[in-house]
């Protein structure tokens, strides 16, 4: 059977990691090569690598960071933050990521999405969506939720689909950061939608809140920082949780 | 020294840094004589099989490849060549592997089959401390059916092929370079050999 991904995301500034609460106050929490490795040997079934300064600075992502990457793990990484190009995508499928995520830049060029997925393939190009609730409509943000967009959440999910992306990584800039769990409910409502994976991002507080999007929410995967990255959830802990509630996960 | 075919579908780069995490030695090639000169060889791949196929005959490496004799390995689309045919774009394949590749086409299926799945009803040494059920890594849309050559399952909506092994000639359509341990170990079984 298929299993349920657990993904440690990794935010990279400087070349360092970090995670911003709400994406702001960034925090140092180590190198990104012994991390990630640290991560796959835990059990963890990908990694997710973002340049989280790229959009704010326009600053070109990380080649070299990420060929250290590839040379070190062992299990698939996607890399983001700053693509805008089907160049800079090939660039860092080149460098060895298995995957890209593009954000900002396909909410103002959708056509990048086809280009991407066209040339290196829909399992090559993972849409990032970040979205808050609006009088009651979740609305597309970009930038680091900084920006908010006239894009609709379920929309522009499906039309992601629709130009190739092979998967959807949606995130609730209302619940990022305050691990008070995810919003299974539109989880639910976007996997009965879509034909490809969804993961869910930005929340988690608990092993029950993982559990519940992947069961309730029926996300594919959960991407989660702080609570890996400082310690708190243990992902050999919650593997063995996840296992014992019979969500088939990679143990 | 080990051969890694390049024939222009897509980068090397994970195979190469796995064999080089394992300490092994070798060289990306498309020259013949390289390819029949090495200890092993592998065959790696991503894409379309036609075009795939396209540029493996382009090269004049049909022959060389089924005239091997030392242990070769296929990995994903690799393993696809070397069946019979495959139903993408309706490919000739080197049939080495008496089998045919198949799509995932049950509904409610979502396609690629991609992530982690289990292995099962392992028989070959490919597999040595390799568990019943363990985990390996997928990204496909297309797989082997079972038959005379299956030394592994995986179930997906229908079982398939997981590898295949057929004389020296080995094929694993997961990806054991990004398998984690369980890929790692595959690797070096296969360095063994």
């Amino acid at each position: 059977m298929l299993a349920k991904r657990i993904i440690p995301c990794l935010d990279i500034k400087n070349g360092q990691t970090v995670k911003g609460i709400n994406f702001l106050e960034l925090k140092d929490v180590g190198d990104p090569v012994a991390l990630g490795r640290r991560y796959a040997q835990e059990g963890a079934d990908e990694l997710v690598y973002l340049d989280i300064s790229a959009s704010m600075e326009g600053r070109r992502t990380f080649a070299e960071l990420v060929t250290r990457i590839a040379a070190n793990i062992n299990i698939p990484f996607t890399v983001g933050g700053g693509i805008a190009s089907v160049e800079d995508a090939g660039r860092l499928l080149k460098a060895g990521a298995d995957k890209v995520t593009v954000n900002s830049a396909a909410v103002m060029n959708p056509q990048l999405i086809s280009d991407i997925a066209q040339k290196y393939g829909n399992q090559f190009i993972v849409v990032a969506i970040d979205a808050k609730q609006i009088d009651g409509v979740w609305r597309v943000t970009t930038h680091g939720g900084h920006r908010l967009t006239e894009r609709e959440l379920f929309s522009w999910a499906r039309e992601a689909q629709d130009r190739g992306a092979g998967e959807i990584l949606f995130t609730s800039m209302d619940h990022d950061g305050t691990k008070n769990g995810y919003p299974c409910e539109t989880y639910a409502r976007m996997a009965e939608m879509l034909s490809i994976p969804v993961i869910a991002s930005g929340g988690a507080g608990s092993i029950e809140d993982i559990a519940e999007v992947l069961t309730v929410g029926r996300a594919d995967a959960a991407l989660a920082a702080s609570i890996f990255h400082y310690g708190e959830i243990p992902i050999p802990k919650l593997k063995q949780a996840l296992h014992e509630q019979q969500i088939p996960v990679r143990i | 020294m080990i051969a890694v075919i390049d024939y222009d579908t897509g980068n090397l780069c994970s195979v190469s840094n796995a064999l080089g995490r394992l300490g092994a030695t070798y060289e990306i090639t498309a020259d013949p004589a390289r390819i029949r000169a090495a200890e092993r060889v592998l065959l790696p791949g991503v894409g379309e099989a036609s075009s795939a196929m396209h540029k493996l005959q382009e090269r004049g490496l049909v022959e060389v490849i089924r005239s091997l004799t030392q242990p070769v390995l296929g990995i994903c689309i690799g393993v696809q060549l070397m069946c019979r045919r495959s139903e993408e774009g309706e490919a000739q394949c080197m049939g080495i592997f008496d089998h045919e590749v198949r799509k995932f086409t049950l509904p409610n299926l979502k396609v690629p089959h991609m992530g982690w799945n289990s292995i099962q009803q392992l028989r070959s040494p490919l597999f040595e401390g390799i568990r019943e059920g363990d985990y390996v890594y997928y990204v496909h849309s297309y797989a082997p059916t079972v038959g005379a050559d299956t030394i592994a399952q995986t179930e997906y909506g229908v079982p398939f092929s997981a590898a295949l092994c057929k004389d020296n000639f080995f094929g694993t359509q997961f990806h054991p370079e990004k398998s984690a341990s369980v890929g790692e170990c595959i690797l070096r079984n296969f360095l063994k050999m």
